[in-house]
């Protein structure tokens, strides 16, 4: 790949996006939704770094890595709102510091 | 060409970190969803530009297509009082930061420090794509039949990116691919068996009851006399 963009651009986004992903779950204490969406945030940035090495290393296997990752993030999205409304049905509200009732 | 590349760059780069920020700053969960869908356009965006088509359109379809309205749809399906969830925003704000540019500071540490290394190396290896031969090589006709021909053309210069990331899913990562499909089997029954709620109320059919029934317990005949009734 000789494209006009260095890699360390890639990188450099991918760290920023991770971080805002972080950065969401701590913010977002109380919205089980919101933290589920910085987890597929932090999952793109992944992605990000494994398709960036992939191409500037010439080595496809970062980019089947990202299938991977893509098929994994799909069924924990699925799994995880899967979760959130039985708590809802359950509870009446989704309020992560009110999940206590396993006393953990 | 470069400059126009750099500048389309940039511009996904800033659309995607802003959208990144409102998906976590915004204040309805609605817009969130949507201000994802934003990011991952723009990540497609980006993975064109690097040149890998496949992955950018296969982001498209599974994240914009089915895991944000997944999310979207579950946002709009719950009643829930999203202003309350707000509570707490401020004070959860000062340590979110410290770790966050922690966090930002490290990987920017990390990422430096892997670009000043000493990278002659690889550097110096030609920049081609290097393509994984399959390990077992298939049985080539040795007129050279379609097989060859195919093989061929997989490893020229001017393969797409689709072919290549097929040449090498369904061979050398091929457990990998089916480990992936089981994976999305147990993610289908995991959320059905989750979600599924048994209505006392509801009729639902008992094929087994169904073809236990006989004639002479469900039927019965009788002699009616004439305008006499039953």
């Amino acid at each position: 790949m000789d494209t006009a963009i260095p890699l360390s651009h890639y990188l450099a986004l991918g760290a920023v996006v991770f971080t805002i992903g972080i950065f969401g779950v701590f913010l977002n204490r109380k919205n089980v939704i919101i933290i589920l969406m910085s987890i597929e945030l932090i999952l793109l940035a992944v992605n990000i770094n494994f398709v960036a090495f992939s191409a500037y290393l010439g080595d496809i296997a970062g980019q089947v890595f990202t299938m991977f990752i893509l098929t994994v993030a799909a069924g924990e999205a699925a799994i995880g709102l899967a979760i959130l409304v039985v708590y809802f049905r359950n509870r009446g509200n989704i309020q992560v510091d009110e999940i206590n009732m396993m006393r953990g | 060409m470069n400059a126009v590349q750099l500048l389309l760059f940039y511009i996904l780069a800033l659309v995607c970190t802003a959208s990144a920020v409102m998906v976590i700053a915004s204040r309805n969960p609605v817009h969130s969803v949507l201000y994802l869908i934003l990011a991952f356009f723009n990540a497609a965006g980006l993975f064109v530009l690097i040149g890998a088509e496949f992955l950018a359109m296969v982001l498209v379809v599974v994240y914009v297509g089915a895991v944000a309205v997944l999310f979207l749809f579950v946002v709009m399906m719950l009643d829930i009082n999203f202003v309350e969830m707000r509570e707490g925003f401020l004070q959860y704000l000062p340590v979110g930061a410290l770790v966050g540019i922690i966090l930002l500071v490290e990987l920017m540490l990390v990422g430096g420090s892997w670009a000043l290394a000493d990278r002659t190396e690889v550097a110096a290896a030609p920049a081609t794509v290097v393509m994984v031969e399959p390990a077992a090589p298939v049985a080539v006709p040795p007129e050279g039949g379609e097989t060859a021909v195919v093989a061929r053309r997989v490893r020229a210069e001017e393969v797409t990116n689709t072919q290549m990331l097929g040449a090498v899913l369904y061979t050398e990562y091929f457990y990998l691919f089916q480990a992936a499909g089981a994976i999305l089997l147990v993610a289908i029954v995991g959320a059905i068996t989750l979600t599924l709620r048994e209505r006392p109320a509801t009729k639902r059919q008992d094929i087994g009851r169904q073809v236990r029934r006989r004639p002479f317990e469900s039927v019965e005949l009788r002699k009616v006399k004439p305008r006499a009734g039953i």
